[in-house]
């Protein structure tokens, strides 16, 4: 038995030690970089920087990129007492985060890299609901609405009496976070009976079948499915705007839409393959948001952000505003 | 009816109600395993546990995930097994029964049901900060070690209780010191249950999410940990991370992959329950 288990436990420690292949493409001339880089931050901002991360590793084998989800404020906080190169956000630095990061000294730049816009769908047959207005998504969607509005006609008594049938993204999903916020004041907060779910392709399916359905999720996920539904545009006060690329890019489709940012410590700017990373950040951010489901920036908001980089302008414009209601040339060209 | 009828009646039904209760534990266990081996199966195979993490679910691996777990499971193990039993075998043999050994075995039994998040806080400033261990391999394990201390030194005790009392006198009839009477009589006789409380408590450790999301264990690492001051990502928060997001493909390898973390756990038991009755059988008294 013994034998056995000694076996046993130095196959493992093979295994863990050198076992396997790597996914290496060996490259002489970019052997030179070497390096590892830290990125935590935004969930909603992982999948762009995990796209980016392993592409960049193809033609830069011996740079070790690694990307962790803390949260915006979690990112930030390891941010602050410098443990990371590189922390993604989904709003602005708080004045709080900030006073933190020069308390230890750390100087750091702001880059837009995205945008992230939501949805509001109906069924395609549906005639009333062509635009919403905020508060009549807050109506809906509140906590205080469990149980309570059910029909469509509590929503809006222009509407039929008929039964309304929500679907909305799960719990677990960063757009849960930024919907209730952006429609219920708080993150978090909304009602619970509704059909719920993390795989936005449920939910397509769902709406697409029920014509009293009305649903939210990404952006990125109506444009794939454009013929099996119809958008609801959005009033917030100034006139109704339906989401789409554009209205997204410049601003205009409020409160369902926001920039999204990397922040980038001064110090490991002294690094060559921390540059070169955030140099292949803004030369394919464009390309890799649209396909891991984010709005890329317009080319001439794009031109403004490496123009900031390559200054290397540190500290925030922004700090601490409310970017909502904010037009994204107004965020970018303040910095 | 009479009390004879009456009697065999409940037992009879006794009887039918546990085994419905054990029906329904095992039913739902196996509607579990079934329905993630259809999901996951298509996606199980050599290039998925040799494959790094990707956006591409077709393409993504569990290579950094399941190595990370397996680094920070024999870390823990290296940590938790000499203390755990140390103070096991301490507070069996060696303390005397006072205020502070009580006080020590009423929080001992308390930290067993400590929340899993409490002890990552914990281990995020000691270990991480205050040390300045960072986001390694080392913090993590520590961290984790805490968390399965209390197990393994209450099944210590509970090992070392099997010890009948007349061998250790018999030891010391023979002349033998308190040492070697633990370390030649108590010891050996209660290994087998020792080693199980062990094995039983790093199942537990293998599953844990929160405490290494706390101190730092990343989603995205593309590369093998070479030492404990490595940063790493472990099986659960791979899991985590691809069943929270949209695409179908990650549903079907997040499945693959609790297949996978569901084999580790497994394997472990049948160790744990194999080496128990290898020792049970060793020691004759």
């Amino acid at each position: 038995m013994k034998k056995v288990t000694t076996a046993f436990i130095a196959l493992l420690f093979l295994a863990a030690c050198n076992g396997g292949k790597t996914n290496t493409v060996e490259s002489s001339e970019t052997k030179s970089l070497k390096g590892v880089i830290s990125i935590d931050g935004s969930s909603t901002l992982f999948p762009l920087s995990e796209a980016l991360a392993e592409d960049f590793r193809t033609t830069h084998t011996d740079v070790q990129i690694t990307v962790g989800e803390s949260g915006t404020g979690g990112g930030f906080k390891k941010f602050s007492r410098g443990e990371l190169d590189i922390s993604n956000a989904s709003r602005t630095i708080k004045a709080s985060e900030d006073s933190a990061c020069k308390a230890n000294g750390i100087e750091y730049i702001e880059l837009a890299i995205c945008s992230d816009g939501m949805a509001i769908v109906v069924h395609p047959e549906n005639t009333f609901a062509s635009t919403i207005t905020v508060s009549e998504l807050k109506t809906m969607w509140e906590p205080e609405a469990q149980g309570k509005v059910k029909l469509w006609s509590d929503v809006n008594s222009a509407w039929p009496k008929e039964e309304l049938h929500l679907f909305g993204a799960g719990t677990q999903s960063g757009t849960y976070d930024y919907f209730t916020e952006a429609i219920n004041g708080k993150a978090k907060a909304s009602r619970g009976d509704y059909t719920a779910s993390e795989d936005d392709n449920v939910l397509v399916q769902g709406i697409a079948r029920d014509k009293l359905a009305l649903g939210y999720f990404g952006l990125a996920y109506y444009e794939t499915n454009k013929d099996k539904l119809k958008l609801v545009a959005i009033d917030n006060g100034n006139g109704a705007v339906l989401p789409s690329i554009t209205t997204v890019q410049d601003g205009t489709y409020q409160p369902l839409s926001r920039p999204l940012f990397m922040y980038i410590n001064m110090k490991a700017l002294s690094r060559p393959e921390v540059v070169m990373f955030i140099e292949y950040c803004l030369n394919n951010a464009n390309k890799i948001a649209a396909e891991v489901g984010y709005v890329p920036l317009p080319d001439n908001m794009m031109a403004l952000v490496k123009q900031k980089f390559v200054a290397r302008k540190s500290g925030s414009a922004i700090m601490g505003k409310n970017t909502v209601g904010m037009k994204l040339v107004d965020i970018i060209s303040a910095q | 009816m009479n009390n004879e009828v009456k009697k065999s009646f409940f037992n009879s039904t006794f009887k039918w109600i546990a085994i419905s209760f054990t029906c329904f534990a095992m039913f739902v266990l196996l509607v579990l395993i079934i329905s993630l081996g259809i999901t996951g199966a298509a996606r199980l195979g050599l290039d998925f546990l040799l494959n790094l993490p990707s956006r591409k679910p077709e393409q993504a691996g569990i290579y950094t995930a399941w190595i990370g777990s397996l680094w920070v499971l024999i870390t823990t193990l290296l940590v938790a097994f000499p203390v755990g039993v140390g103070a096991g075998i301490y507070l069996e043999e060696y303390s005397k029964k006072n205020w502070l050994t009580n006080m020590i075995e009423i929080n001992i039994s308390n930290l067993a049901g400590v929340p899993s998040i409490i002890y990552g806080l914990l281990g995020l400033e000691l270990f991480v900060r205050y040390m300045g261990l960072g986001q390694s391999i080392l913090a993590g394990s520590l961290t984790l070690a805490l968390l399965i201390l209390p197990v393994i030194i209450v099944s210590t005790r509970e090992a070392i209780k099997t010890v009948p009392n007349t061998i250790r006198e018999a030891s010391y009839a023979l002349g033998a010191s308190k040492w070697q009477t633990i370390s030649m009589s108590v010891i050996p006789g209660s290994f087998g249950g020792i080693l199980t409380g062990i094995i039983l408590a790093l199942s537990r450790a293998i599953g844990e999410t929160a405490p290494l999301i706390v101190t730092g264990a990343l989603t995205y690492v593309p590369f093998i940990p070479k030492s404990i001051f490595d940063s790493y990502t472990v099986l659960p928060i791979q899991i985590f991370n691809w069943t929270s997001r949209p695409q179908q493909g990650f549903v079907i390898n997040a499945a693959a992959a609790i297949i996978v973390l569901l084999v580790l756990t497994f394997l472990m038991n049948a160790v744990a329950i194999y080496l128990r009755n290898r020792w049970q059988k060793q020691v004759r008294w």
